[in-house]
């Protein structure tokens, strides 16, 4: 599955498409979770198959929206890809280099080069530590700086990089607002000069107005380093701003992926369809006039997925066939594959 | 804003200069000030706005449920079927509380009792409202478990709050809400902890659940997404205040006030075309504990005027039933009308 970067929403992505090397590239990846059970003597009764077997590539200043709904193993994914959780099977190359069974030590010149923003820039910022040091650690870390000065500079020079006055480095931050607390995550992840940023529901638990401040600060800072970002979010309407290609994830599979444009015009697999179909736009006349797919039931236990199409249970189209077929993921359109055995091109495929 | 009662039949709800105030360590904030709406029967209204805005004190004052100490319900009127609910005594307004207004919280898991089953938790309201006991009480709980949508539902009875996902919970929170059949309604951020599949299920199930029972239906959210499909009315709060209501189309395909113009342009949306850049609304949601002087949206305001910061504009209608308080509303309306459609 290699799709190359597509400059559809400007040219200023040209540039990628000519590195056509990508900069992370993950194969097969598995992550499973065992549930032990027995007081002194553990056994595994189970296993959580929070990942089972994704590939996906990102390329240099190309964002991958990574959607699904809680449950997904969406963050999963983003963890086995630094390393915070070990991969069982599978492949995450990240500029060329191996990362799964690498060490401790190996791995940290390598998250030099990946930032981390997460969801709740409440809990993710030291409150006992001033904003300016929360920015500063990762170059001390990582040996970036040469004086006192030259450290202070940069510091500074983040602050005013995300939106923020300099002067702020001495504040803590309990005294800032949800939004500025995020752009200080955001200053922290891009402070050791990455080239790629993991942005885990980055912008969901920001006001509106907020998370459209922080949506356009992400947007000038990749073009600004020529940043790739793993874009991991449940909100659709935010992942089609900002994403060129999308990955949509169900039960720890990509059941569709597509460049943003022909996925969110014509999504071909049936998930893809229902969540597009569910999502509420602040226009009535476009709301009470087109039709919703109310899917059924809730999310199936990762522990024990459906057999065959893990989506057949609350399917709309399922067929005798898909409880026992488990699709892969197949190229239905150009750029475009879904995991769906009674999907086929855009003939049939229905709009949004 | 004079009402003349004498023409009119009175709605469900009327809420008139309701004003609810905290006191902290801070000084005093005044989280609701001074809003005045009304909801007739059976009708779907939404009341939007970001974090902080006073959306659910409002709610909450309505349904006298703030904290006291330290909120305090300074003045209004909340009539409710023409008794002021501010007035009635804590006993009476327990009998409001389930028979005439069910009220849905954001989190279903918190506002569920954990050490409870579910069928315990459907009947006290029965039993306590409508004297039913026993088996009558068991049968009408799993009736309305089945009006809800979850199947095999005598068996579910059983459970308790865990053993349900997160939709389940708030359909049984719903089940709860509506078990006396209320006249009203009250959904705050009901959907919003939810997956947008499940937030889709439950939306419709609201909606046709207060359709069919002749519900009016309160919904509060900061998603202005989320009531467009449903509210025939809305209103859009800012800093305490009503900033601007009206029919649904009035509000979202001609926006009058800037600051929702602002909201509306700082969602992507799927329904348009993708943008480039989206056009948020600048700088911060003021500390309640210290609003801007005159119109609290002025800071933030790209059509402000040197009066914007020295007087507070009231709700004047613009065209129907449409209502904004901004001075410069006509020229943002005209503005929004050619830049949003």
């Amino acid at each position: 599955m290699t799709i190359i970067a597509r400059d559809h929403q400007t040219d200023r992505f040209t540039s990628a498409v000519s590195e056509n090397s990508p900069i992370l590239s993950v194969r097969d990846l598995r992550v499973h979770f065992p549930i032990k059970r027995g007081f002194i003597v553990q056994r595994e009764v189970a296993r959580v198959r929070a990942v089972d077997g994704i590939s996906f590539d990102i390329y240099p200043g190309e964002t991958l929206g990574l959607v699904g709904e809680s449950g997904s193993g969406k963050t999963t994914v983003a963890k086995a890809v630094i390393q915070l959780t070990k991969a069982d099977v599978g492949n995450v190359k990240f500029e060329g280099q191996e990362l799964v069974g690498m060490s401790t030590p190996a791995m940290r010149p390598i998250r030099r080069k990946i930032g981390m923003v997460f969801q709740d820039p409440y809990g993710s910022l030291n409150p006992r530590m001033r904003a300016g040091d929360i920015i500063g650690e990762p170059l001390k870390v990582h040996h970036l700086v040469e004086s006192r000065e030259n450290y202070q500079n940069q510091v500074a020079s983040l602050l005013s990089t995300v939106g923020l006055s300099p002067a702020m480095a001495e504040r803590y931050p309990n005294e800032f607002s949800g939004g500025q607390r995020q752009r200080l995550g955001v200053a922290r992840a891009i402070a050791a000069g990455p080239s790629m940023l993991i942005l885990d529901e980055a912008v969901s638990a920001l006001d509106v107005s907020i998370q459209a401040q922080v949506l356009n600060l992400l947007q000038d800072l990749q073009e600004k380093y020529n940043l790739a970002y793993l874009f991991i979010a449940h909100d659709l309407s935010v992942v089609r701003h900002i994403s060129h290609r999308v990955a949509v994830m169900y039960l720890g599979r990509i059941v569709e992926t597509a460049d943003s444009k022909d996925m969110y015009e014509n999504p071909l697999h049936p998930y893809t369809q229902a969540l597009l179909s569910a999502v509420p736009t602040p226009n009535p006349i476009h709301e009470r006039s087109r039709e919703r797919i109310i899917l059924r039931g809730d999310l199936p236990s990762p522990i024990d997925p459906p057999s065959g199409c893990r989506f057949h249970t609350r399917c709309p189209i399922a067929t005798d066939l898909c409880s026992g077929t488990d699709p892969h993921l197949r190229t239905l359109a150009p750029n475009q594959l879904a995991a769906c055995l009674l999907a086929s091109g855009y003939s049939e495929a229905k709009g949004v | 804003m004079t009402v003349d009662l004498s023409v009119k039949p009175l709605p469900l709800l009327r809420v008139r200069d309701l004003r609810t105030s905290f006191n902290t360590p801070e000084g005093k904030v005044t989280a609701v000030n001074g809003i005045s709406f009304d909801m007739n029967h059976g009708e779907t209204l939404g009341l939007v706005g970001e974090s902080g805005c006073g959306k659910s004190v409002s709610a909450l004052s309505i349904m006298r449920l703030v904290p006291n100490p330290p909120g305090v319900i300074e003045c209004g009127e909340v009539l409710f079927e023409g008794n002021d609910l501010l007035k009635i005594s804590e006993r009476e307004m327990q009998l409001v509380r389930g028979v005439g207004i069910g009220m849905i919280f954001q989190e279903p898991m918190s506002s569920l009792n954990p050490v409870l089953t579910i069928g315990r938790q459907i009947t006290e309201p029965l039993e306590v409202h409508l004297g039913l006991t026993g088996t009558a009480a068991e049968n009408r709980a799993a009736e309305l478990l089945e009006m809800v949508g979850i199947a095999d539902s005598r068996r579910r009875l059983t459970d308790h709050p865990h053993e349900l996902s997160g939709g389940q919970r708030q359909r049984v929170m719903i089940a709860i809400a509506l078990s006396c059949e209320p006249k009203l309604l009250i959904a705050d951020e009901a959907t919003t902890a939810l997956d947008v599949t499940i937030q889709a299920q439950i939306l419709e199930l609201m909606k046709n659940l207060t359709t069919q029972l002749g519900t009016a239906l309160l919904i509060i959210t900061h998603n202005l997404g989320v009531v467009a499909r449903y509210a025939d009315r809305l209103n859009v709060m800012y800093a305490g205040k009503i900033r601007e209501s009206g029919t649904a189309e009035e509000v979202y395909l001609r926006p009058s006030h800037p600051y929702t113009v602002g909201l509306l342009n700082s969602v992507p949306r799927l329904d348009r075309p993708a943008s480039e850049r989206l056009d948020p609304i600048v700088g911060e949601i003021p500390d309640p504990a210290s609003l801007p002087a005159g119109c609290a949206f002025h800071p933030r305001c790209r059509w402000s005027t040197s009066k914007c910061g020295l007087e507070d504009p009231v709700l004047e209608r613009i065209q129907d039933r449409q209502m904004v308080a901004c001075f410069e509303a006509e020229s943002v309306a005209r503005a929004s009308g050619l830049t949003l459609y």
